[in-house]
């Protein structure tokens, strides 16, 4: 895997430097299978000073209790936590979504859960919580889908696109599990598509442009 | 292909339903109730919220029909075995303490959740004791409840989830099945009254030594949650029992210090 290339670097730059005058305010990451993987090398290394809430659907089974929180902690600066309900959500801190149940940001930025039936036999859905997340940050939220055998997250990422939000798509070539990167590539172009080295550059320089 | 629903157009809608009908949806969690309505919108064949405003106000039956899926049904019995299980071990010992009992399960929807908990009454020998009410907003749904039938192809789940929560005898005792339907034992509901009520528009109207209210608080918004949890802290007698769903808590409510946990992990709490 390499680097970005120069016409890379340009590209991503005009990207985000014609978002300059809208605020980031959040990052919402969908990932399924092979998802702990891509989302641990994604997300090592981001500064303690970063300062964008992370909120991230990982389908799982539905039966475990999941304690991706506790796994991810041990790897990550930021702190990790499981979302709950009626939770505010905080600058810089990085959210699992509970397994069993959908997660949903509401309007006023707090954290909403329900048992609704599963949406492409997932629960929690990454459709749900990209598509209420886009109704709450609009143009200033970045959503990230990653490696996955569903098709989870192509509806939900054009959503975020469709309300002015940045979009990036793990590059299909190198995810473990191409479906889902391909499912959104194909419902709607995102803005990039880059390897997990390149779009953590993104954040970091996402994050500092904020 | 239908209009997406605009905040303006949701709060019309809740709105409209309430001054025709006084069932007050105003203070839901808006992510979830946006789903829901456009999922009636799809099912309905409603081009928009104003097409389905209009149908609604000026039929009952459409009205009863959204009703439907403005409430979430999803439920199952013994659900989270392990609530089940410390509601026996650490509950039940000071419930079995009063000579008579008044147990509240608020928004019973289609019952599982009643029956899950009369069988547990049950055994542990209080339930020719207790007087329970199982409330719901949804009249489809407490009638269901009222009839206790539960769809067989799922009796196979509720089954281990009965053994994991502590069950003392083989769980096809407590039903009969015939055709695709596993019917529970009538005596179950001798002392169950099922009652239209609403945690956003009505009062008290008991005191009681246990509360269960389990995965219905997601679906309101913090000012709902506070007036519902307003409602339990009142009818609960001194030191009575509140349970609630598994990923609910009181910690960002007003009622945080009026209660304390009993047993955290499971979400039982008891008053102060």
């Amino acid at each position: 895997m390499s680097h970005l290339t120069e016409s890379q670097i340009n590209e991503v730059d005009a990207i985000l430097s014609s978002r300059k005058h809208y605020a980031c305010e959040a990052v919402v990451i969908g990932a399924s299978a092979g998802g702990i993987k891509a989302l641990l090398k994604l997300l090592s290394g981001l500064p303690e000073y970063f300062s964008l809430p992370i909120i991230i659907v990982l389908h799982m089974p539905e039966i475990f209790e999941s304690k991706l929180a506790e796994i991810f902690q041990q790897h990550l600066a930021l702190p990790v936590q499981q979302a709950r309900d009626k939770q505010m959500i905080c600058p810089g801190h990085i959210y699992f979504a509970p397994p069993g149940y959908h997660l949903s940001v509401e309007m006023e930025r707090s954290f909403s859960l329900s048992c609704e039936q599963p949406v492409h036999f997932s629960r929690p859905a990454i459709d749900l919580l990209m598509n209420s997340a886009a109704d709450a940050y609009a143009s200033s939220l970045v959503g990230i889908l990653l490696t996955g055998a569903s098709e989870d997250g192509a509806a939900g990422l054009a959503n975020i696109k469709n309300a002015g939000g940045l979009t990036i798509v793990q590059d299909p070539v190198e995810a473990e599990f191409a479906t889902m990167p391909r499912a959104a590539i194909n419902m709607q172009p995102p803005d990039l598509i880059l390897s997990i080295k390149n779009m953590h550059s993104v954040l970091v320089q996402l994050a500092a442009s904020c | 292909m239908i209009d997406q629903p605009t905040d303006i157009d949701l709060s019309q809608l809740t709105q409209a339903i309430y001054l025709k009908y006084s069932y007050d949806f105003r203070d839901y969690a808006g992510a979830s109730l946006k789903r829901r309505i456009i999922h009636a919108l799809t099912q309905l064949k409603c081009k928009n919220v104003a097409d389905l405003q209009m149908r609604i106000l000026h039929s009952a039956d459409e009205f009863m029909a959204l009703l439907q899926f403005l409430t979430i049904p999803t439920t199952e019995m013994f659900r989270d075995p392990h609530y089940y299980l410390a509601i026996r071990e650490q509950v039940v010992p000071f419930l079995k303490t009063y000579p008579s009992l008044k147990i509240w399960i608020a928004g019973c929807s289609t019952g599982e959740e009643l029956y899950s908990m009369a069988i547990l009454l049950l055994e542990e020998g209080l339930l020719e004791r207790s007087l329970i009410y199982a409330t719901d907003i949804n009249p489809h749904s407490l009638e269901k409840a009222r009839k206790g039938i539960f769809p067989l192809d799922r009796v196979s789940e509720y089954t281990v989830n009965y053994q994991k929560s502590g069950g003392k005898r083989a769980f096809s005792h407590y039903y009969t099945a015939a055709y695709d339907g596993a019917l529970f034992d009538r005596s179950l509901c001798e002392n169950v009254t099922f009652a239209d009520h609403s945690l956003a528009t009505d009062t008290v109207f008991a005191e009681t030594h246990l509360v269960c209210c389990r995965n219905v608080m997601i679906y309101f918004n913090r000012t709902l949650q506070e007036r519902a949890l307003g409602l339990f802290h009142e009818s609960l007698c001194h030191r009575g029992f509140l349970g609630l769903g598994s990923k609910e808590s009181i910690d960002f409510s007003g009622f945080a210090t009026y209660f304390e946990p009993l047993v955290k992990v499971q979400r039982i709490y008891r008053k102060l």
